[in-house]
């Protein structure tokens, strides 16, 4: 299996579309009306005039468009991501502070809905007219249906202020004493309610593809042999057709990889989980260029890794992808 | 009957005041954690580069002023034990506390007002606090004096609260840009009641009690945890389950209604009366129709505040009649109100000659709004005047910085809009009316490009004396004048409730609110 010639053709690829997404985010970002310096006046309550000229002037945003564009990608080249203009932080060590959280959050909904999602497809696929295909059928859709910030809400009605087992916000509780195993136990309870929610919009798209790519292996003439030669109901689903459908699954999870950033924003702004979703939220709000490209920026090297990573686990799991580049 | 109904959303707001005013005379308890929370991650802790109300609450717990007031606009001492107006008011000598300290042990002196004073001069967004400033002497360590080019009255509100923090010159004087001083958000160090024990950016602000606080026997709290909850319903959430025990500025009409309801929680509309927020329909005096004052009002008459205050605001907010916040001790109440009257102003366009055409239009009107919680009113404005023949355009914004480009620029005709007073006339009042202050590109400038010499006059005159007397007659003519040619209709201050845990004794109500020390609230 020559995996160079792909790998290194796909690298190619990675470099042209980060320089697009580099200068076409920058551009678009410079033809909204208003700055940073307004939004800033906004925090204050208002602000003089040589104030807000001072401000233009400390992040260079008198200068004429060609000019900071050639200095951000200037920076971006020699792999700075640039200042952040509204916490006077470095962009990169933003990202990298909030980053932990939104993996730990987004990698935790996407297992569980993988795992959950196959099963319920799975089960579903082989009584498709049965009640449980239907139940799921239901949920799916619901679960895909539903807005994520309303199913937030909801939870955090049911399960912190009626029935209070789960925290109402953020991700630990800063009384919490008695060492690193509390503060864990704390953490994860915190988790629970966003995860939750996350993972119902992944658990609704994974449940049905698994079902539908299952029911199509399941009716293909192989499994029929299969059949034929005496293996058992659960040999035939487990051994020889759960492999071949779960192909379409794995391209549609790692499709989903750019919700590491984008899908996440609804969820960790109603659980107030400090994650880079909250961060982008916050940074478009205040218009604060830098912070937004940053974020932009990685979402973009995010989901062409994880586009890689996809195609090399589909080559893995199916070799009739192999033999192409 | 609308008076009477007007008479009974008064007489309830009093009954609302008076319900959930200052706690009962129970004996204040040392000791505890009260966790609240604020709605916005502030850029940084250091009010005297900052301004904001994020930035505040936590900055005048870590930063001491020298002054602070109490719930009746009253000054009184804070780091100042004392302080003395010149008969001329040319000079204000300020004498301090002794024996008061920063966090790190050093002592406060008047070198560190003195350079207060100029960081904030030089840094801070509203520079009429300390225009008139011309220089701060330093006799001895226990005394400052702060030399005027005029008398000027708005000196006291803006040495407290949030505006004049006193911040160390052994730490922020060593050469680097005040703004961006890395000492703003990290081991910060003040003199007030708290110190800064840990600033997590969109989680959470942790501050510890002040054991050599310059109050003896101050703070109560042991501890105050500031958490950051950006979503209002998950706010509201965590306040009913107790999660939350504080939380200020919240200003959405249906949750404030509906923790009134619950035994467990405070609701006051107490402590916003010096921030001053208020909410008004503004013109463009330039614009090809809303440059004649007779179009204005009948606009004015037009919309029903008493509509809005009721359906939107669903009385959670009461009426302002000028752009004075009602609890200023300046706020004139006896201006014309322009209260409902369709007839009118059906006539008084008919008779300045705007003819309707068949479809029964005279004329089309543009009117922006730049922030969710403004649109049902901007939206109302339309089928309002559709009864007086004016064809509306509602022009929502992306957001924000694309409402202020637009409105900074004039490119408006009517506008919902929301300016805040910060304590005294001059710094947060006259920046609307004063016709120096037409800044293209400057949102909360003079974006109605309205010119007036004798309002430019009058609050020169009540921006230059001490005379509280004066000011007041000064002001009242200022807002009988703006009134009569209404450059914006006023409307009403925003709904802002301090919402607090009945567990949590001397929530604070003075005019700074949330954006004072917290050194007298404790826990029950």
């Amino acid at each position: 299996m020559n995996l160079v010639i792909p790998v290194v053709q796909r690298i190619v690829y990675a470099v042209v579309l980060l320089a697009a997404v580099l200068v076409l985010n920058f551009s678009m970002l410079h033809l909204a009306p208003g700055d940073i310096a307004d939004t800033i006046a906004l925090a204050s309550g208002g602000a003089d005039a040589d104030v807000l000229i001072q401000i233009r002037k400390d992040y260079g945003l008198d200068q004429p468009f060609i000019v900071q564009l050639a200095r951000y990608v200037g920076s971006v080249l020699t792999f700075d991501l640039g200042y952040s203009y509204f916490y006077n932080q470095p962009v990169t060590t933003l990202i990298i502070e909030k980053l932990p959280a939104t993996l730990l959050l987004v990698i935790t909904a996407q297992v569980l809905a993988l795992v959950v999602g196959v099963l319920l497809g799975v089960f579903s696929a082989r009584n498709p007219k049965g009640i449980l295909s239907y139940i799921v059928t239901f949920i799916a859709l619901f679960g895909y249906a539903a807005p994520v910030f309303w199913t937030g809400i909801l939870l955090l009605i049911a399960f912190s202020l009626k029935i209070p087992i789960f925290p109402v916000a953020g991700m630990s509780d800063v009384t919490v004493e008695g060492g690193w195993f509390f503060e864990m136990l704390d953490v994860g309870r915190h988790m629970v309610l966003p995860v939750f929610t996350l993972a119902t919009i992944f658990l609704a798209l994974y449940s049905r593809l698994c079902r539908a790519s299952m029911m199509e292996v399941l009716g293909s003439d192989y499994v029929r042999t299969a059949k034929a030669k005496g293996l058992s109901e659960r040999q035939v689903v487990m051994k020889h057709a759960l492999k071949n459908s779960l192909s379409p699954v794995v391209t549609l999870a790692g499709l989903q990889f750019s919700a590491v950033v984008s899908g996440a924003v609804l969820v960790e702004t109603v659980f107030s989980w400090p994650g880079l979703g909250t961060l982008a939220l916050q940074s478009i709000i205040a218009r604060d260029t830098p912070t937004i490209l940053g974020i932009l920026f990685f979402s973009a090297l995010v989901v062409i890794i994880g586009n890689l990573l996809t195609d090399l686990v589909v080559r893995f799991i199916d070799p009739r992808v192999r033999g192409k580049t | 009957m609308k008076k009477i109904l007007k008479s009974l959303t008064i007489a309830a707001a009093m009954i609302t005041a008076t319900a959930v005013g200052p706690a009962t005379a129970e004996e204040p308890k040392k000791g505890g954690t009260l966790v609240m929370s604020i709605q916005a991650t502030p850029r940084h802790l250091n009010p005297a580069v900052q301004s904001g109300t994020f930035t505040g609450q936590p900055g005048t717990q870590l930063f001491a002023a020298l002054i602070r007031y109490d719930e009746g606009w009253e000054p009184q001492p804070y780091l100042a034990k004392s302080w003395e107006i010149a008969e001329d008011g040319l000079s204000v000598k300020i004498n301090l506390v002794e024996g008061a300290t920063f966090h790190d042990g050093k002592p406060i002196t008047s070198e560190d007002v003195a350079f207060s004073i100029e960081t904030v001069k030089a840094n801070h967004p509203f520079k009429s606090m300390f225009a008139p400033v011309t220089a701060v002497e330093t006799p001895d360590a226990n005394t400052a004096i702060i030399k005027l080019s005029q008398p000027h009255p708005a000196l006291m509100l803006a040495m407290s609260s949030q505006l004049l923090s006193i911040i160390p010159k052994h730490i922020y004087g060593d050469g680097q840009d005040a703004k961006a001083h890395p000492r703003n958000s990290e081991d910060v160090v003040g003199s007030g009641p708290f110190k800064l024990v840990e600033f997590k950016r969109d989680q959470h602000i942790i501050l510890e009690r002040n054991e050599n606080y310059f109050m003896k026997g101050l703070p109560y709290l042991d501890k105050i945890v500031m958490r950051i909850i950006k979503d209002t319903s998950a706010r509201t959430i965590a306040l009913e389950s107790g999660e939350v025990m504080m939380s200020g500025f919240e200003q959405e009409a249906r949750d404030i209604n509906r923790m009134k309801k619950n035994e467990n929680l405070n609701v006051s509309p107490e402590g916003y009366s010096a921030i001053g927020p208020v909410n008004w329909l503004a013109f463009n005096t330039k614009g090809e129709k809303t440059s004649d004052p007779v179009v204005r009002k009948a606009i004015a008459h037009a919309v029903d505040r008493n509509f809005l205050l009721k359906a939107v605001m669903l009385g959670t907010t009461g009426p302002a009649k000028t752009g004075i916040h009602p609890g200023s001790p300046f706020y004139n109440d006896s201006v014309e109100s322009y209260d409902l009257d369709i007839d009118k102003a059906n006539k008084m366009l008919d008779d300045a000659g705007y003819k309707a055409d068949d479809n029964g239009v005279r004329f089309p009107l543009t009117i922006d709004y730049g922030w969710a919680a403004a649109k049902p009113v901007a939206e109302y404005v339309k089928p309002a005047l559709k009864k007086i023949g004016i064809d509306v355009t509602v022009r929502s914004s992306a957001d924000f910085p694309t409402w202020a480009k637009r409105i900074s620029n004039h490119e408006f005709d009517m506008t919902f809009d929301n300016v805040f007073n910060w304590g005294d006339p001059v710094i947060g009042v006259h920046r609307t009316y004063s016709s120096e202050n037409i800044k293209k590109g400057v949102i909360w400038s003079n974006t109605q490009q309205y010119s007036n010499a004798r309002v430019d006059e009058l609050m020169q005159l009540a921006g230059s004396t001490n005379n509280i007397e004066e000011r007041k007659k000064y002001y009242a003519e200022f807002q009988q004048i703006l009134a009569d040619e209404l450059p914006l209709y006023p409307l009403f201050p925003s709904p802002y409730h301090t919402i607090s845990n009945k567990k949590v004794g001397n929530a604070p109500v003075s005019i700074w609110g949330l954006s004072s020390p917290m050194d007298k609230v404790f826990l029950k």
